[in-house]
Order: structure tokens, then C-alpha cells, then sequence
């Protein structure tokens, strides 16, 4: 009986407890290693989120410095958001032990793992350096894909959801949304590249392998011999023969990357090098993820359409 | 509906099909089991990207979503990649000339060149990983060839992490080098140049300042970066040199008295406080002040201080290429007070050396350039001096030494160093040495602290 009494009150107290806990809406700090994880997360989240990058748009993601200044905003983040197959491991792990901050330890509801719920490219059948810098777990340049976008959306609401469950149906209703534009914009991207069906691409590092998949491109060289090995005269030379024989005549090239180098070989093949940023912001008006494939995408087409 | 239950059978035959093959035959060879598994592959993409189309096709884009997500469920199997431990192993070997034939009188680290020729100052076995929910492990264990091309072998580290102590509080204990200054802490392969600071050496022995004991460390709640540590430790032996060391006779001249552990003021203590601040977006500051405190054995009741302060800034290009270009300066100057007790000369038993305050200062200074992707310049100055003692030690006299270096980086995971130095020491004039390095990196991807 003294139970039955007992119960209405306790569950008052819960109530009372959960509703302090919907009361503080502090927004969520959510800290992203890369811009395009952060735009997305921006994205769903809404303003329940207060969203940092660690890496700048404009630089390799692969060679960010772990600076002391990342350690306190990691200490501080609620969520950590990392794109994982190893981009981020010359510098996120010292960053990690530094930060001392239980809620994005491995495991944690605060941790996302882009890669984890992606089917990644190019993995390696067998673990040999002399095929350069290549990942253990595959290719890590994977949100250029806008299905693979698609999915970490999800991963990203379900999580923001478990640390913030107050906030969980706007997380839904922001998700909604986006997949709803994401599914249209993928399908006007495709009509936009179908008529390049097969178009022959290069790129600098081998970074663009799912959007050739994607969009039904082939990247027939990369500037670079091997990952994360420098472009030699002599595989260059390659690269030029290769480019006339199979009529490549777009060269993508990030922001870091060796423009110059580039345009060498453009001049040789009559192509045209195309700035082809991964990470949102890098240039004017590609602050959302929309914005920066609708660039490339326009960037491409163009390109194919002046060299054919 | 079909063509996704395939996908699933395929997933589970690629998860299965090695091990079962291994089980039933262990004659198959590993290049038809891989050939096997790359033909598998490359059928589950196919059916994928298959599916994927006909879901951007807009036939039903939430269903092919749903099983673009079914497909990790099981994929973890077949690139299960990590494991428990992280391994590496990291060689270094030095080739040179020195003008002064007894190149470990000039080159006193003991990762430095040590003879004119060949030397291998470091091969270095790094084991690390996370031991529980509580701890992470680490431990280095380093093998050196001296200059008569014997092995010798020393645990350098070994050392617990905790992982999640509440008030932003970190434990570390086992051996480790003591986090004074910027470079004590770092392994020789982290180094910009082939040989040791001077200034190091000098106050903290060949190895660096490296103990057993434990250390704290504190994150302040600031909305900068800033780090408060304070190392104990054992203040006895080889490498805690301005302290309880066998060596430290070179130092005071003295033979060293037995002293024991008697009290809490026995041990070595370092504390040490680093902050740092981004001045743009492109450019750090890190500064730090270190202290080192403890006894030494010139005498029963000698006490030994070691001052340290660094700054280090570094500006990397916004369109970092992997990581090149940037600037980098570094800057440790030191200051040590030794209280050299009355002791009996190590030389001469009939003399005695009377108790002194031994005052020895020194500095380096260090610039790097990263000029474009993989090719570094360094440019680093040394100076040491102290004060004269009733011992006149070698260690202790005026130096000064200007080293100009080039590194090539061929990838990653190997690299190549040019470096020369010009080296002054006073009453002995000036010697030129020319060294040449290489370093290979096997294993773990390598990740560095800024």
C-alpha cells in the first residue's frame, strides 16, 4: 500500500528531474574534425547546436595540426563527430588523450563515426606501404557521395537524439527535411552529369573515387604515383601520355593541393583544371553541402561540356 | 527484394568463406583465398551499386537507403583492421665525419652520432593502446649499438594512462620522461635535428630526464589552453642526471656519497605549466615554464634546481598540403643551481673540494621551414656556460654550436637529414662535423603532439 503512495510521487520527482533537464536548452556542443561532417551536423541539428570544426576547409584533412586549442574544444564538446578509416589518425588521437571528456569516449552516444555506417571503397586486400599512404579501412573521402551523405545524416540524428533526447524531434524533423531536399538535389545532380555518362577525369590525391562512382565518372590517373607520394616528371609524363590516349581532358584539384603542377599538365593535354573543394567553406558560397555540390557538380558539367 | 537478399548472402559468404576455407583446407594458398575474396568483393559492389541505383533512380529511395544501412552491420566483419595494440618500429642511423676524432667527447647524447662512420643511436619498439575502460598503456623499448657494436637495451618508457578521472584530472605512472620543457619529452624521432640540444645535455644527462614515479596533470577550465603537471619521481640513477646519478661526479668532481630515501623531499619533483593560444587562425603560441627539484649526491643533505622556460610558435599555410608549408620557431633556455656539498675529490683522495652553489645556464633556439610538401630547413643555435667551480668539469664549460640542416621527407615513413655543425667549446677551439640520417617507420601510423 505505503508503494502505491509512494509510486505517483516518485514519478512526480522524475518528471520534475526530466523537465529541469529540457529546461536548461543549452544548445549541444557539437565538434566536427572536418567542415563537411560540421555542415551536416549544423544541418540536423539546428539551433539545438552549437557546431566547430577542427580542420579548415582549405587544408589537407589527412596533416591538421593537433594544436592545444583543439584539446579544450574537444574537452568541452558534447559530440564529437570524426569521418574515422583513419583520416584523422596522425592527429586526433593525442588530441583525445589530452581532452580528458568521457562523453565522446569510443562507445559513447557523443561519438560518431562517419565511416562506420558507410560502405567504403578501395580496401585494401593486403597492408603493403609501397603502394604509398593508402588506409587499412579504405578510401576515407566518402561524403562526396550523396547517399553516403544520406546515411550519416541518420547516424547523426540518432545520435544528437540519445545525448539530447528533448530535442530529439526536431532532430527528426530537421532529418526529414534534409533527406527530402538531399533525395531531390541528388536526382537534379544526376540529370545534371547523366549526359557525361563515362566522362574520363583526373584528380591530384586519389580523392574523388565516390563521386566517379556516383555520377558514373572514370578516373583513369591521379597526379600523385601513389597516395600521399609527391607527383614525379617521370609519373607525370605517364599521366600526360595516358590523359591524350583516353581523351581525360578535366583535372580536379583541391584547394591544398599542387595547382600548378596541374596546370602543367593541362597545358600539355588541352584540359582544364576545375577547383574542386571536398569541405564546405573553402570558397565563396559553399558554406552548406548543398551549395558546394551544386558548385562542383555545375563545375563539372561545364568543364565537360567546353572539352567535348 | 531479391536482389537484396543476394547482397545479404553475399555479405555473409565474404565474412564466412576465408575462415572455412582455412578450416577445410589450409593447403589453399593465401593468394587464391585472396583472389576468392577479392572476386566476392567485387560482386557485393556490383549488387550494391545496383541497388544504389535503382534507389537514385527514384523507384523507392527510402528502402534503398534502409539497406544501403544494412550493409555496415555485417562489413565490420571483413575489415576488422585494428586490433588491441598498436605497434611500431622506428629505426634510426646516422653517417658523418667529425673534425675531433673522439665524436662522444662533441656528440654527448646517447641518440646522438657516436663515432666517425656509422652509428645506430636508436631502434625503437613502440607498443601502445587502451588497456581498459580506465586506462591506456604505453611503452617503448629501445635497442642502441655502441660504439664497440654491442646491443644494449633500455626500457625508456612504460607508463599508465587514466582515461577518465573526474575535475579534469589526469594519472600517469611507470617510467616516462619527465614533461620539462618541449624536447625532453619527445623521442629522437620526433627531433628536428640529429643530435640533442646542448643545453639539455648538460642539465639533464645523455638520456634526458626520464624516472620512475607518477605524474598529475590538470586541465584548467579556461577557454585558452592550459595544462598544469607535477611529475614525482625517483631521483636515483643514470637518467636523472643533475640528481641522484652515479655520473654526476663528472659534474661536481666528488665521489658521490650513498644517500638513501628518507624522506618525501628525496624525490624528484617537476612541475611544470604550458599554455597556449592561437594568435589567427594560422598561427600558435605555446609557452611553458618547468622546474626540476630534488636532491643530489655530492653530499648527504644537497639539494639541486633546474629552471626551464620555452615558447614555440608555429604558422601553417591555410592551404596546408600535407601540412607544408610552415614556420616554426622553438626556444628553451635553462638555468640550474647545484649545491655541490664538501666532497672528496674523485681524482685525488687527499683533496677536498669545498661546498659551492655550481651556476650553469644554457639555451637553444630552433627555426624550421617547411619549404613545400616534405622538405624541411632547420637553423639551430646552442649556447651553454657556468659559472667556474672548484672542479673545472668538461661539462660545464662555454659552448657554443650552430647547426644549418635539410630534411627530406620521402613519404611519411622514412626520412633523410643533412645536417652540419659548427662547434665551439672554450680552450679547445672549434670542430666541424657533417652528419647524415635516416629513419624508417614500420607499423602504426604515427601521430604527434603539437
Amino acid at each position: 500500500m505505503k508503494t502505491m503512495t509512494l509510486l505517483p510521487i516518485a514519478a512526480a520527482a522524475l518528471i520534475a528531474m526530466t523537465g529541469a533537464g529540457t529546461a536548461s536548452a543549452r544548445p549541444l556542443n557539437v565538434v566536427a574534425t572536418t567542415p563537411d561532417l560540421a555542415a551536416l551536423a549544423r544541418e540536423i541539428g539546428g539551433d539545438a547546436v552549437a557546431v566547430v570544426a577542427l580542420a579548415k576547409p582549405t587544408e589537407d584533412p589527412h596533416f591538421v595540426d593537433a594544436k592545444p586549442s583543439h584539446i579544450v574544444t574537444l574537452h568541452r564538446a558534447d559530440v564529437l563527430i570524426e569521418g574515422g578509416a583513419e583520416l584523422e589518425i596522425g592527429w586526433l588521437p593525442p588530441l583525445l588523450e589530452s581532452a580528458r571528456n568521457d562523453k565522446i569516449a569510443p562507445g559513447a552516444p557523443g561519438r560518431i563515426v562517419a565511416s562506420q555506417g558507410i560502405r567504403l571503397l578501395e580496401v585494401p586486400s593486403t597492408l603493403d606501404r609501397s603502394r604509398g599512404d593508402v588506409h587499412a579501412l579504405g578510401n576515407p573521402h566518402f561524403l562526396i557521395d550523396p547517399l553516403n551523405v544520406r546515411i550519416i545524416a541518420g547516424e547523426i540524428a540518432a545520435h544528437l537524439a540519445e545525448v539530447n533526447p528533448a530535442s530529439a524531434q526536431l532532430f527528426q524533423a530537421n532529418l526529414r527535411t534534409f533527406d527530402a531536399r538531399l533525395d531531390a538535389k541528388t536526382a537534379d545532380w544526376q540529370k545534371q552529369l547523366e549526359p557525361f555518362r563515362g566522362a574520363k577525369i583526373v584528380t591530384y590525391h586519389n580523392d574523388f573515387v565516390y563521386l566517379a562512382e556516383r555520377f558514373n565518372l572514370e578516373v583513369v590517373a591521379t597526379l600523385e604515383p601513389k597516395p600521399g607520394i609527391s607527383p614525379s616528371p617521370a609519373h607525370l609524363a605517364e599521366v600526360i601520355e595516358k590523359m591524350k590516349a583516353e581523351k581525360a581532358r578535366v583535372i580536379l584539384v583541391q584547394p591544398y593541393q599542387n595547382r600548378k603542377t596541374a596546370e602543367a599538365v593541362a597545358r600539355q593535354t588541352g584540359a582544364v583544371v576545375l577547383d574542386s573543394a571536398q569541405q564546405p567553406g573553402a570558397y565563396k558560397d559553399t558554406a552548406t553541402y548543398f551549395q558546394l555540390m551544386d558548385t562542383l557538380v555545375r563545375g563539372l558539367a561545364t568543364a565537360f561540356k567546353e572539352k567535348t | 527484394m531479391l536482389q537484396r537478399l543476394m547482397l545479404a548472402y553475399m555479405l555473409l559468404a565474404t565474412s564466412t568463406a576465408p575462415a572455412l576455407a582455412g578450416a577445410v583446407n589450409p593447403d589453399i594458398s593465401a593468394v587464391g583465398q585472396q583472389g576468392a575474396l577479392d572476386s566476392l568483393t567485387f560482386a557485393v559492389r556490383a549488387l550494391q551499386a545496383r541497388v544504389d541505383s535503382l534507389a537514385s533512380a527514384g523507384e523507392e529511395p527510402a528502402a534503398a537507403s534502409r539497406a544501403a544501412q544494412q550493409s555496415p552491420s555485417t562489413a565490420p566483419v571483413a575489415r576488422a583492421g585494428g586490433t588491441y595494440m598498436n605497434v611500431s618500429y622506428d629505426g634510426l642511423a646516422d653517417f658523418g665525419w667529425s673534425s675531433e676524432p673522439n665524436v662522444g667527447s662533441l656528440q654527448g647524447g646517447d641518440h646522438d652520432p657516436h663515432v666517425r662512420g656509422f652509428t645506430i643511436p636508436n631502434a625503437e619498439l613502440a607498443l601502445d593502446g587502451t588497456v581498459d575502460p580506465y586506462f591506456k598503456g604505453f611503452s617503448n623499448i629501445v635497442l642502441k649499438l655502441n660504439s664497440d657494436g654491442e646491443t644494449g637495451i633500455e626500457l625508456e618508457e612504460t607508463y599508465l594512462l587514466t582515461t577518465s578521472l573526474p575535475w579534469n584530472l589526469q594519472l600517469k605512472g611507470g617510467q616516462f620522461f619527465a614533461e620539462f620543457g618541449r624536447q625532453n619529452a619527445q623521442h629522437p624521432h620526433a627531433w628536428s635535428f640529429v643530435d640533442q640540444p646542448l643545453v639539455l645535455n648538460r642539465m639533464f644527462g645523455p638520456d634526458g630526464l626520464r624516472s620512475q614515479g607518477a605524474r598529475i596533470s590538470w586541465l584548467a577550465p579556461t577557454s585558452w589552453y592550459s595544462e598544469a603537471t607535477l611529475s614525482v619521481l625517483n631521483s636515483a640513477g643514470g637518467t636523472t642526471f643533475s640528481f641522484r646519478s652515479p655520473e654526476s661526479s663528472e659534474l661536481h668532481g666528488g665521489v658521490p656519497v650513498e644517500r638513501g630515501v628518507r624522506a618525501l623531499e628525496d624525490f624528484l619533483v617537476v612541475p611544470r605549466i604550458a599554455t597556449s593560444v592561437d594568435l589567427t587562425t594560422t598561427q600558435t603560441l605555446v609557452l611553458g615554464t618547468s622546474a626540476a627539484f630534488g636532491p643530489n649526491n655530492s653530499g648527504p643533505r644537497a639539494r639541486t634546481q633546474v629552471y626551464g622556460a620555452d615558447l614555440y610558435w608555429k604558422w601553417k599555410s591555410a592551404t596546408a598540403d600535407r601540412g607544408f608549408p610552415f614556420f616554426s620557431s622553438q626556444t628553451e633556455a635553462l638555468f640550474r643551481s647545484y649545491g655541490a656539498a664538501e666532497r672528496v675529490s674523485a681524482e685525488d683522495a687527499s683533496v677536498t673540494l669545498s661546498s659551492e652553489t655550481l651556476r650553469d645556464r644554457g639555451v637553444y633556439s630552433q627555426l624550421l621551414w617547411g619549404i613545400k610538401p616534405l622538405w624541411v630547413a632547420g637553423l639551430r643555435g646552442d649556447y651553454v656556460s657556468g659559472d667556474a667551480g672548484a672542479f673545472d668539469s668538461p661539462l660545464r664549460g662555454e659552448r657554443y654550436r650552430l647547426s644549418p640542416n635539410l630534411t627530406w621527407f620521402p613519404s611519411e615513413f622514412s626520412k633523410l637529414r643533412l645536417q652540419y655543425n659548427y662547434d665551439h667549446r672554450k680552450g679547445l677551439g672549434a670542430d666541424h662535423s657533417v652528419w647524415l640520417q635516416s629513419e624508417f617507420l614500420l607499423g602504426a601510423h604515427a601521430a604527434h603532439k603539437f
